[in-house]
């Protein structure tokens, strides 16, 4: 009796937790607010013309000639033997950039190197959008996006 | 081009499904259908124990009413599926465990009313299964509602007409004899005769939400046109008030006519809701706030039934044997249902007068205690949550403004209803939305939760690929060209 109360209640109290959970799932996947700001998109889109990085291709350096193909996991770069491209540079620090892909495009973001890491001439300070083409200059490394 | 979308992420921009295979939103009709099965199951539970708590003989019966429940919102859902795919999958479950919670209390209240009745020798008329026959036909006209408005924004053109009925339909219990249109003190109902008695009140909220939604998307520059500067507060325009006023003024006559506190204080504050999101400018707030308060000085003093609520709800005790016999019952049910409340069955709600209409969620309050009443405003809260996240996300003026009408009126009144039978505020005769007794006021919370399901709908849809543009020459540069006439 006391047992069938309570767990009438709990029961009560599993279905709004469920439902928070539906909830909360919503707020991960993109929800209907993202699509209702085209301009940003519109703009990042006209830059890279309409096509997406497919693959990573180191143009000078040690490793020359490497190509990694992007799929959409993010990119660690540096010399941990862990990092998608292990770094054979002695300016290169341990984890030392990565680029990582929102929505289309591929963002470049420092992780506290200690010679930095620079996008054609400046340096990376923020997550910086990285256009195709574009070099990435990583100690004597030099990387590409290409589609 | 294709954007590699990360997992579980539900929609592409509308420029990349443009010119690539676009990931389709994930439709979670499925997760609806669990979360029904889920509400369904609650239901049954509940209606098992009450039956055993009241002595009743259980039987395989009660599986299959818990079934008939889940088919008849199965129904529901599979015109969600049909109609509007995209829709939210938390409204429909919500609706359906506070609308079976609202069957099981008010079979209960019936078991409690039948027994009073044999001892007294009467006759009583079950209310479970006419309030079953009013969800049938109001989820047929929620099923209705989703297949005849295919594109919400359609009802933006019959604004005006909307209105006008609305108007009509919210007047008319008051200029009728009263022979015809009260019952139990206020005038809100119109008899049918056999058909028994309809709130067209109920009905007429709705309508004129629609009225406020397409007329304020239409004169929305009209009302943002700066004003004077009175101590720091810019406020609109004397013309531009004309619209508020007389929401103000019809409210008051409602009110007056029919001797009905809720409906006015909702309409009321609904509008000036909506007139805030139209506009963006707390000065409308202040302003509607401030005729409130004039409007509730006013009617307090003119009207002496607004005088008796007030009287209660400063003080039921005071006339506990008279007008304060309701509220005072209503606050000893929920001090007896405590934290954890009596169980199902096993309170003594049936002592509250119109338990099972204004007073159906002391009922819930005395035997699921301040846990399961938590639960309840916890699931009213989430309904309301939805429908404003959906209005947020569609992208047209007239769908937000009426999607935040439409949920904010359910929180609203669902505030105005837990506020008044704690004694929080004054109580004001409004019914707990899906859970009450009452025909009109299911049916047209049926038709409202229809529209929002078609906002939310349309608000997470993804957007059909924009057509791609015919690259046309200037007029200047474009050369002569002959054309062969059709034979």
């Amino acid at each position: 009796m006391q047992l069938t109360r309570a767990g009438f209640l709990a029961l009560l109290w599993l279905f709004v937790l469920a439902a928070l959970r539906v909830v909360r799932s919503d707020l991960y996947a993109a929800s209907g607010v993202r699509v209702a700001v085209p301009g940003f998109r519109r703009g990042s889109l006209k830059g890279s013309r309409g096509k997406t990085a497919k693959q990573l291709v180191v143009t000078h350096g040690a490793l020359a000639g490497t190509r990694i193909s992007l799929d959409g996991r993010p990119i660690l770069l540096g010399r941990a033997d862990d990092s998608t491209l292990v770094l054979d540079d002695d300016y290169a620090s341990t984890r030392h950039a990565r680029l990582s892909l929102r929505g289309t495009d591929w963002y470049l973001e420092d992780l506290g190197s200690t010679n930095g890491t620079y996008l054609d001439r400046a340096k990376v300070t923020a997550p910086t959008r990285v256009p195709l083409g574009v070099p990435i200059r990583i100690g004597k490394t030099v990387i590409e996006l290409r589609s | 081009m294709s954007a590699p979308v990360p997992d579980g992420a539900g929609l592409t921009t509308g420029q990349a499904s443009s010119s690539g295979p676009t990931v389709r939103p994930p439709t979670r009709r499925g997760t609806e259908l669990s979360m029904l099965a889920f509400a369904a199951g609650l239901v049954t539970l509940a209606l098992v124990l009450v039956e055993s708590d009241q002595q009743q003989s259980l039987t395989m019966q009660v599986v299959y009413y818990g079934l008939a429940y889940l088919a008849l919102f199965g129904a529901a859902h599979f015109a969600v599926r049909r109609w509007a795919p995209f829709a939210d999958p938390l409204i429909l479950p919500c609706v359906a465990l506070l609308n079976g919670l609202g069957l099981v209390m008010i079979h209960r209240l019936d078991l409690a009313f039948a027994e009073r009745a044999a001892r007294a020798a009467k006759t009583y008329a079950d209310e479970a299964p006419k309030q079953l026959m009013y969800t049938t036909i109001g989820l047929i006209l929620f099923i209705a509602v989703l297949a005849l408005v295919r594109d919400h924004r359609t009802m933006a053109r019959y604004g005006y007409t909307c209105g006008l009925v609305g108007l009509g339909l919210l007047v008319l219990p008051g200029v009728l004899p009263s022979s015809i249109s009260e019952v139990g003190g206020a005038k809100l109902w119109i008899r049918l005769g056999p058909l028994g008695t309809i709130q067209p009140g109920e009905f007429a909220k709705i309508l004129l939400i629609v009225f406020v939604a397409a007329f304020l998307v239409s004169k929305r520059d009209l009302f943002t046109t700066a004003g004077r500067n009175l101590f720091g507060l810019e406020l609109p325009r004397a013309r531009d008030l004309g619209p508020l006023l007389a929401a103000w003024i019809i409210a008051l006559g409602v009110l007056a006519l029919e001797k009905d506190l809720g409906t006015s204080l909702l309409f009321f504050g609904t509008l000036l809701v909506m007139v805030y999101v139209a506009t963006e400018r707390s000065a409308w707030v202040i302003l509607g706030l401030a005729l409130f308060l004039v409007g509730a000085f006013v009617a307090y003093h003119l009207f002496s039934h607004v005088q008796v609520r007030v009287g209660n709800w400063i003080d039921p005790f005071a006339n506990y044997d008279t007008r304060g016999y309701q509220i005072a019952q209503s606050l000893f049910s929920l001090g007896t249902g405590g934290v954890a409340g009596t169980g199902l069955g096993a309170g003594r709600p049936d002592l509250i007068p119109a338990v099972d209409t204004d007073f159906i969620v002391s009922a819930i309050g005395e035997e699921l205690g301040f846990i399961g009443m938590a639960v309840l405003v916890l699931v009213y809260t989430l309904l309301s949550l939805r429908g404003l996240r959906s209005s947020l996300a569609v992208r047209d003026t007239f769908g937000k403004l009426l999607g935040g009408g439409l949920s904010f009126l359910i929180g609203l009144q669902v505030f105005i209803v837990v506020g008044g039978i704690s004694k929080l505020i004054p109580q004001t005769g409004l019914t707990a939305p899906f859970m009450s007794y009452g025909g009109s006021s299911l049916l047209a919370n049926y038709i409202l939760v229809a529209l929002l399901l078609r906002i939310s709908d349309a608000a997470r849809r993804p957007q059909s690929p924009p057509k791609p543009k015919v690259q046309q020459a200037p007029l200047a540069e474009a050369s002569t060209v002959m054309v062969e006439r059709p034979a």
